[in-house]
């Protein structure tokens, strides 16, 4: 999880308005259904948990199952009437939590 | 056996389903398991999935709300599910108070040409649903 994730927030909003966050996850999302080539099945590793929050107020979350493509993309929509800090949390099957920051100015 | 031809055979195996798909059933079990034993009704929400898929391993999927949605209704969840993969849950969204527009994209995995089930829970308890039957020509290495 070294790998910083390709994040779209915009640093300033108009209270009332939705804008729109972006991330792109690098994750090999392993569906645990594949096998090697000695026909051991490859373990799970996938994100299943993902969050977004401004100020503990939540924005959105989703729950991710094998079926979601390797480094998974979320787009969606958040709407601020005060400024903070909008956090981006994630877990993967291995119990890695990652997690960005980022200051949203409400103007 | 010639080198080669056991080494592409072997790859082909490896590659070989496991014979574990999701099942309609499933899908209506859990739909059913959302709606509390009431059938979802078609509406207000739209499911947006290519209807012809090239690659399954990387298949754009786009949930929002249609047109048809009372200007009061709050969206709290959806769901999509998929009754060709291996297992048929693929995306639970949870909408919070900062939710913006009630949109979200994301990319798929379809192991097969299937049928993409969407449902949206609204904050009044009631439930709606879209669904997109998938032709898969290239499928996902789910197995």
């Amino acid at each position: 999880m070294a790998v910083k994730p390709l994040l779209s927030v915009p640093r300033e909003v108009k209270a009332g308005v939705p804008f729109e966050v972006r991330i792109l996850i690098q994750h090999p999302m392993e569906t645990g259904f594949r096998r090697d080539a000695v026909g051991g099945v490859i373990a799970r590793d996938i994100i299943h948990t993902f969050e977004c929050s401004v100020e503990g107020e939540e924005v959105f979350a989703a729950r991710l199952e094998p079926a979601i493509a390797a480094n998974p993309y979320l787009a969606f929509s958040a709407r601020l009437e005060r400024s903070g800090t909008m956090l981006l949390r994630w877990v993967d099957d291995h119990g890695v939590e990652a997690q960005e920051r980022v200051d949203i100015r409400v103007v | 056996m010639r080198r080669r031809s056991f080494v592409v055979m072997a790859g082909a195996a490896a590659m070989l389903p496991m014979g574990a798909r999701a099942k309609p059933e499933e899908v209506e079990a859990l739909v059913r398991a959302i709606t509390g034993g009431a059938p979802a009704r078609p509406g207000r929400v739209k499911l947006d999935v290519p209807e012809l898929v090239e690659n399954g391993n990387t298949v754009g999927l786009t949930v929002s709300l249609g047109e048809d949605v009372p200007k009061d209704a709050v969206l709290t969840d959806i769901h999509v599910f998929a009754d060709g993969n291996p297992r048929p849950g693929v995306v639970h969204f949870r909408f919070g108070k900062l939710a913006g527009v009630p949109k979200v994209a994301t990319r798929v995995r379809l192991a097969t040409s299937q049928t993409v089930t969407a449902v949206a829970v609204f904050a009044d308890g009631s439930c709606w649903t879209d669904q997109v039957a998938v032709l898969v020509t290239w499928s996902a290495c789910l197995d």
